[in-house]
């Protein structure tokens, strides 16, 4: 469609070899002699005061250097979100609190010589515990009489703590009541979504230091460098100058190192002790002190007219935060921003949503950030509504889908923790999704023939979405490029690549921009001393905000060039050039010279100057990407087994920059929601410590769990991305949950309300049904 | 006490510590190419060959493999040479955050070599511990059949 040299192909990620050949490019693959090694002591209760804690034992024990609690560390409320300033989530927790809010809760931090003296120390503290009542439901949270979680002095951004109400959210665009009145049909569907972990293979991990001159480096595995000097700074109450965040390599983080969880505490005992420190969570404190993904149960009711146009849709969404209130506000928000925009036909819209506190592990960012809690309830209502109006399911939505130069109020009335900002979709592409998808899977032929084999049933299911890309207005990224003699380039950025290949989709972009090859870009990213800004890898930003930051920039060195060029062309008047195969063309007199001669030009021997240029990139635009996903499945009736036989994932995200790369985020979203849909769950015990913290227990899929999964991209032309891309990280992971519910509904009829969906609720539905 | 292995070809001795897990002990000593930290052979991110055969270094004591000849994945090529297998995962886009990888090719390159023609079922149940939370397998999938091509095609399975 574009007539480009490097965007649009699957050049080999840049870092995959190093990866593949098992260079030590991660935090932990490197060490200092004499590190200090950190072990967390966590609550066993759900509520508890911390009455005393005694911790002489333990620091008598032989190599413990200091035991850290809420006695002897700063108390300094603030949120570990790593969002940007200032940020939309309350200020509830501090390094260490004297009150602990779930099990998994720290207590106390045991710095030693090894982890194993770590670890034997830890069992020689001894904390008096004043156990609380706990509230382990969401609904209960709410009610008169409950127990508060958060009454200490001095928190602030939470809506209303006597009633454990992080935020509360209403957003209103017509007129609800009469539009349900003059509707002919309505439907409503709660769905409810469960604790899931994000489960990046490596772990939370950092290590600090002192450099030469007694500032603190953190080395660590996270999304947002940026956010994490500037959090620590703030609640270890030292200057952010003191402090270099570094990013390495990383081993996937999908939302759950967002948070600042582990950093604060390293660069604490490196300030105290001017020692190296570590800090390594095992799976299972992965599991139960890191963050999870918002439970939610919402309800979703739609209004229709015969004709199948939908009049009126009200979704309320329960959100469950769990001990601490780290994104509450802002993925509830998402669970309506990112899904209702899509049916702008409805006139008539209310999104109502409230966010709580429980006893229960802490919930963040993932993956999907509440547009896949949203789509699991509206995509089946949806089938549900054209039951009932005995449509196709797949014509009931193309009835109702948003569609090129059209808004939807939502989009400015729901943001991140205020006011969003009106979007207009660019591409038309959603029916031609849909067309791709039916063919691929066989809707026509397939869609209630319930197929048997024995006890067997096939069915087929699909659904639509949307995501964003980048929070308009708010993510800004920056990068700088120089110029080399030999016409490459270094690029310095604050993207954030955390396993994607967005240093890959970066070099591409520089390089179709000065006519060089990717190779030729030499990148150094996500450095706070080294690079500038960027907020990092969240909400879908990469290729958009930071790439966006990248062409930028490029243009500027671009322009630099194109002036030396002119010079030595003598052409001063002359605007059109072409930069390709490293040369400066002139199309008008054939003069061509190489960006490594103009290099040699201007370093060594005419006009000196270094050509170089840094960029902004902040956008007003967050344009949506579009899915739609069918999957078929099969319902075993006698065993309950749910089976996806094949999944189709057509998907609008504009040009693929890296069409290998992006194939590999949706393949690798779909997973991870099978995931989510079929098997992973938390299980609690009594007093709500999770059971099953670990991969035997808690399954994540493996190679042999995967149906045949097909993507399918169409291009389309996105005119505020960089080369027309938007984003493509998250929205696979919202289809699974809704069109495997909507296929196991046609495969058998039943219509389950809740994930995971496991062979013990479809057999009692089954029961049910009989 | 001290264990001798065959590290990638070369005798080493190490010190080590009764009870301790071959993983630790290899990390510790400079093999940052194992990865893993569940300590239950349920992720595969650190397995290396032990004479021949893949395992998880986190469920293997350090003690018990004395003698042994240890392959990791700088065994079986380099960032300078790398082998076929770790060329079609870096062409097949089957690399993304990188941190399942050393284990995953250490498991497909045994399976290759027992078995040069291996179908879509016998990659999947080859693979079936090595969890990767980025790629969701397809293009890993991919990798290794491309691999057993290269393979055939006459390069060198080191
Ligand atoms: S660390 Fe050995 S299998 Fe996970
Ligand atoms: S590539 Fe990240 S876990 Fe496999």
């Amino acid at each position: 469609m574009n007539d480009f040299e490097t965007i649009g192909k699957s050049v080999n990620k840049i870092d995959a070899l190093a990866l593949a050949t098992g260079q030590p490019v991660f935090t932990d693959d490197i060490s200092f002699p004499n590190t200090l090694q950190i072990k967390l002591l966590y609550s066993p209760h759900a509520h508890a005061i911390i009455e005393d804690i005694d911790t002489s034992e333990a620091e008598k024990l032989p190599g413990v250097k200091m035991i850290l609690t809420y006695k002897n560390t700063p108390q300094v409320l603030h949120t570990t979100a790593g969002q940007g300033w200032p940020e939309p989530s309350p200020y509830d927790t501090c390094m260490f609190n004297s009150k602990v809010r779930y099990v998994g809760d720290r207590v106390a931090a045991v710095i030693a010589e090894s982890e194993e003296i770590a670890s034997s120390a830890l069992k020689l503290i001894k904390v008096k515990y004043n156990a609380l009542p706990h509230i382990f439901d969401a609904e209960e949270a709410m009610k008169d009489g409950a127990t508060v979680i958060h009454d200490e002095k001095g928190i602030s951004g939470v809506y209303d703590s006597k009633r454990n109400l992080v935020a509360h959210v209403e957003v209103r665009a017509g007129n609800l009541e009469k539009g349900f009145e003059q509707s002919d049909i309505i439907v409503e569907n709660t769905f409810e979504t469960q604790y899931a972990q994000h489960c990046p293979i490596e772990p939370h991990v950092a290590l600090s230091y002192l450099d030469d001159y007694g500032r603190i480096i953190i080395r660590t595995s996270t999304q947002v460098p940026f956010h994490v000097r500037r959090i620590v700074a703030q609640s270890l109450d030292i200057p952010v100058q003191q402090i270099r965040v570094i990013k390495p390599r990383i081993g996937g983080g999908f939302g759950v190192k967002q948070e600042i969880i582990l950093e604060e505490i390293c660069a604490y005992v490196t300030l105290k002790t001017g020692r190296p420190a570590r800090i390594l969570y095992s799976r299972e404190e992965e599991f139960i002190s890191a963050r999870t993904r918002h439970p939610m149960k919402i309800t979703v009711k739609i209004g229709a007219k015969k004709d199948g146009m939908f009049n009126a849709i009200k979704m309320y969404a329960l959100s469950n935060t769990g001990a601490y209130g780290t994104h509450g506000l802002t993925v509830v928000s998402n669970a309506g921003s990112k899904t209702l925009p899509l049916y702008n036909k409805a006139p008539n819209v209310e999104f109502i949503a409230d966010v709580v506190y429980t006893n229960l592990p802490v919930a963040g960012a993932y993956r999907g950030y509440g547009a896949t809690q949203g789509y699991a309830s509206l995509e089946q209502a949806i089938d549900i509504l054209a039951e009932k109006l005995n449509m196709d399911p797949v014509e009931l939505r193309k009835k109702n889908h948003i569609r090129k130069g059209e808004t939807s109020p939502i989009f400015q009335a729901l943001g991140e923790g205020r006011e969003g900002v009106t979007q207009h979709v660019q591409s038309e592409v959603i029916d031609k999704l849909i067309e791709l998808g039916t063919k691929e899977i066989s809707w026509h032929e397939k869609w209630r023939q319930k197929k048997r084999t024995g006890s067997k049933v096939r069915g087929v299911g699909m659904s639509l979405h949307m995501q964003g890309s980048g929070i308009p207005l708010v993510d800004m990224g920056a990068a700088s490029i120089k110029l080399n003699e030999d016409g490459s380039v270094n690029l310095l950025y604050g993207g954030t690549d955390i396993g994607t290949g967005l240093d890959t989709v970066a070099a591409q972009i520089v390089g179709e921009t000065l006519g060089i090859k990717p190779e030729q870009v030499i990148i150094y990213a996500s450095d706070t001393d080294m690079t500038p800004f960027d907020v990092g890898a969240y909400a879908s930003s990469g290729t958009f905000i930071s790439g966006g930051a990248v062409l930028n920039a490029s243009l500027k060195v671009r322009d630099q060039i194109i002036e030396v060029a002119k010079e030595m062309f003598g052409e001063f008047n002359s605007n059109e050039f072409i930069l390709k195969d490293g040369k400066v063309t002139s199309p008008r007199s054939s003069k061509s010279v190489t960006i490594s001669e103009i290099a040699y030009q201007t370093l060594y021997v005419k006009n000196h100057h270094q050509i170089m240029a840094i960029n902004s990139f902040v956008s007003p635009y967050s344009p949506p990407p579009f899915a739609a996903n069918f999957v078929e499945v099969e319902v075993d009736e006698d065993t309950g087994i749910v089976t996806p036989i094949k999944y189709v994932a057509v998907v609008d995200c504009g040009v693929a920059i890296n069409p290998e790369l992006a194939k590999g985020q949706v393949i690798g979203a779909v997973v991870n929601g099978i995931g989510y849909a079929l098997t992973e769950d938390y299980k609690f015990g009594d007093n709500g410590k999770m059971l099953n913290p670990n991969f035997m227990e808690y399954r994540i899929p493996s190679s042999r769990d995967i149906p045949e999964i097909v993507p399918i991209f169409v291009e389309t032309y996105e005119p505020t991305g960089p080369y027309g891309a938007k984003s493509v990280a998250e929205i696979g992971i919202n289809g699974p949950i809704p069109s495997i519910g909507n296929a196991i509904y046609d495969a058998v009829g039943i219509r389950l309300h809740s994930t995971p969906y496991t062979p013990m609720k479809v057999l009692k539905a089954l029961e049910e049904r009989r | 006490m001290k264990v001798k292995y065959i590290m990638n070809g070369g005798i080493k001795e190490f010190d080590i510590q009764p009870g301790e897990v071959l993983l630790d002990v290899l990390r510790r000593n400079g093999y940052t190419e194992i990865k893993g930290n569940c300590y239950m052979g349920t992720c595969g991110a650190c397995a290396v060959l032990i004479n021949g055969t893949p395992k998880t270094t986190c469920t293997t004591l350090a003690a018990q493999v004395d003698g042994a000849e240890i392959t990791t994945i700088k065994g079986i090529g380099t960032i300078t040479n790398p082998s076929p297998i770790q060329k079609a995962f870096v062409e097949k886009g089957a690399v993304q955050c990188g941190f399942c990888t050393p284990g995953t090719i250490i498991t497909a390159y045994a399976l290759l070599r027992k078995n040069p023609n291996p179908t879509e079922e016998d990659i999947k149940k080859a693979i079936d511990g090595n969890l990767c939370r980025c790629t969701g397998y397809v293009q890993q999938i991919e990798a290794i059949k491309s691999a057993a091509e290269l393979l055939k095609g006459g390069e060198n399975n080191e």
